[in-house]
């Protein structure tokens, strides 16, 4: 099941300045000079003596060729992969018929056709290896990501209701013991595991236990309304795509305004999709563009891991309103990203 | 120690509440008396001018008007309260509190903290506005004019043009003028986003630019002046700026 897209990482040349790229260059071609010179030799010896007169030929191309790579690194990384690709192996053959056929005064033509094939063949085998072994990393470069992403809390939040939690404990202890529960539910869900589907009730108790956090705080400046009927809680959607926006709308549409502000939280089922729309007074055009635009990044790639093309986000201002609204697939077997 | 008058301005009431709390704790160490509340920024505004309070504790993050612009704007008063900043977390803000020597407290508050600030407060005099412009940094969204017991805001996007006049600048709106006590280079370096030099002695807000017009004085060589939105007024563009308003025009289309 493709839940995990590598393509932003894996679709890019090696840089050609990076030492251990060169490294491996250095090893991956020598090693395949020995080869060759085992292969060829009758005996061990042989092979030996064939490797270091094969050397004294290899070694300066080798060094011209990572040295011309080096030069260009950046222009070649600034082209396509396909073209980047086609150009090394285009240069490296072509600087190996160059260099051969300096070295015998262009005297065989045959020798420099085969210097280039076989250089342009090393080219090719090395990027190839080069791709696999940024594709190799990319699953745990994703994972970072995701975890990264789960874990951003705004500071300004928590301390926040630290303060309010202390504001209450003397007068409304009970109603303190609460929010501390609250609290601990929505931090444990910041660090839970990001890989795994969560279950729509769940991600919706807990957009009510950031309400209640946040409600404390605001006071009458706040006031959600939930339209929760048709929201079909056996869903299975990614960690805590909701709750930043619940977030953002309390932060962008609420807490900038001296008059109480209106939230819309709906979630509904519609066939085989689940609609969520999170609505919010439009205070700030250009302020809400720029905070907002990170978190609903990070939420459009945390739907696009778990959902690939089939879940879209689409948020419009419009009428003093700021709505965001997702459209995914209504799912109910438990899938994880690993799938 | 009198009792030091305190002024709580923060949008979410639970922090004022615990802020009174605290003061009631440490009453022993320093005794207090809350004499006024703002529930945002321009509430500040309106209040704390009227309110003789000594220490205005101050949150950072507030609708209407945040923070370090209401203390800008309060550094006119003539008897202004010390400032004591609050904030959960502002970065930012902290830094520019430290280098600019401006007291501040960490939410949540403790009580030690607060008596030590209170304290020092007690002692030292209102910050003075070019130390709260430099903390600031950003460019204020109203301009102030300070009357004895009262501060007027004019909405920086109102302001149609700026003009020096002797020791004050005047400040025009589509409605009246103000006069203000802001050096004009001062001016033209905070709003140059929006406003633009026509004259040694005028701002006008780019906004506001809907054409120029020739005049020919009998006696002179003829020059431009702008004609602007909202106003019948004509202002003279000087020799030395009008290639650059030119080109600014031109670009707009």
């Amino acid at each position: 099941m493709p839940s995990i897209r590598q393509n932003t990482f894996s679709d890019l040349l090696p840089d050609f300045r990076n030492l251990g790229v060169i490294a491996r260059i250095l090893v991956a071609v020598n090693a395949t000079a020995l080869a060759a010179a085992v292969y060829a030799a009758p005996s061990m010896r042989g092979a030996v003596e064939r490797f270091i007169e094969n050397a004294a030929f290899l070694e300066p191309l080798l060094f011209i060729e990572i040295a011309a790579l080096f030069a260009l690194s950046r222009q070649l990384g600034r082209l396509s992969h396909p073209l980047g690709c086609t150009l090394v192996v285009a240069l490296a053959a072509a600087l190996a018929a160059i260099y051969q056929g300096a070295l015998s005064n262009l005297q065989s033509p045959a020798a420099m056709a085969r210097s280039a094939l076989f250089a342009a063949l090393l080219a090719g085998v090395l990027l190839g290896y080069f791709q696999l072994h940024v594709k190799a990393f990319s699953p745990a470069l994703a994972e970072a990501r995701l975890q990264a992403l789960q874990s951003r809390i705004r500071p300004h939040f928590l301390f926040n209701s630290l303060n309010a939690v202390l504001a209450l404990i003397r007068r409304d202890p009970k109603r303190a013991e609460r929010t501390l529960e609250d609290l601990a539910d929505l931090f444990r869900s910041l660090v839970s595991d990001a890989r795994h589907f969560v279950r729509l009730s769940d991600e919706i108790a807990l957009l009510e236990r950031y309400a209640a956090i946040e409600q404390l705080r605001l006071g009458e400046r706040l006031r959600i309304t939930w339209e929760l009927d048709a929201a079909p809680s056996d869903a299975l959607l990614p960690p805590l795509v909701l709750q930043p926006l619940l977030e953002n709308a309390v932060y962008h549409g609420v807490e900038p305004a001296t008059e109480p502000g209106d939230v819309l939280v709906r979630i509904e089922r519609r066939g085989d999709r689940v609609l969520a729309r999170i609505e919010n007074a439009l205070i700030d055009a250009e302020a809400e563009r720029a905070g907002n635009r990170m978190a609903l990044d990070n939420i459009r790639e945390r739907l696009a891991l778990f959902f690939d093309a089939e879940a879209r986000m689409d948020t419009r201002a419009e009428g003093g309103r700021y709505r965001v609204e997702i459209d995914m697939p209504y799912l109910t077997r438990a899938r994880t990203a690993e799938g | 120690m009198s009792v030091l008058r305190i002024f709580i301005a923060d949008d979410e009431a639970p922090a004022r509440a615990r802020l009174k709390e605290l003061l009631q704790d440490i009453a022993g160490e320093v005794p207090s008396e809350v004499v006024g509340e703002a529930r945002h920024g321009l509430e500040a505004i309106e209040l704390v001018p009227g309110s003789a309070a000594q220490v205005l504790l101050l949150d950072i993050e507030m609708p209407g008007m945040r923070g370090l612009e209401v203390a800008r704007h309060l550094a006119g008063l003539e008897s202004g309260p010390a400032v004591v900043f609050v904030t959960a977390h502002d970065r930012h803000a902290v830094e520019a509190f430290e280098l600019n020597a401006l007291d501040y407290l960490l939410k949540p508050v403790r009580a030690q903290r607060l008596a030590a600030a209170l304290k020092k407060a007690a002692a030292a005099r209102p910050p003075d506005g070019e130390q709260l412009a430099r903390a600031h940094g950003d460019a204020r969204e109203y301009l102030s004019v300070t009357e004895r017991h009262r501060i007027v805001l004019v909405p920086v996007r109102d302001i149609i043009f700026l003009r020096a006049e002797q020791k004050y600048v005047t400040l025009r709106t589509k409605l009246r003028s103000h006069l203000i006590e802001e050096p004009l280079i001062a001016l033209e370096r905070e709003f140059e986003k929006r406003f633009v030099r026509i004259h040694r002695n005028c701002l006008i807000a780019r906004e506001a630019i809907r054409g120029f017009e020739r005049a020919a004085p009998s006696n002179d060589e003829p020059h431009w002046m702008v004609v602007l939105d909202g106003i019948e007024e004509r202002l003279p563009v000087s020799r030395r700026q009008w290639p650059m308003l030119r080109e600014l025009v031109q670009d707009r289309g």
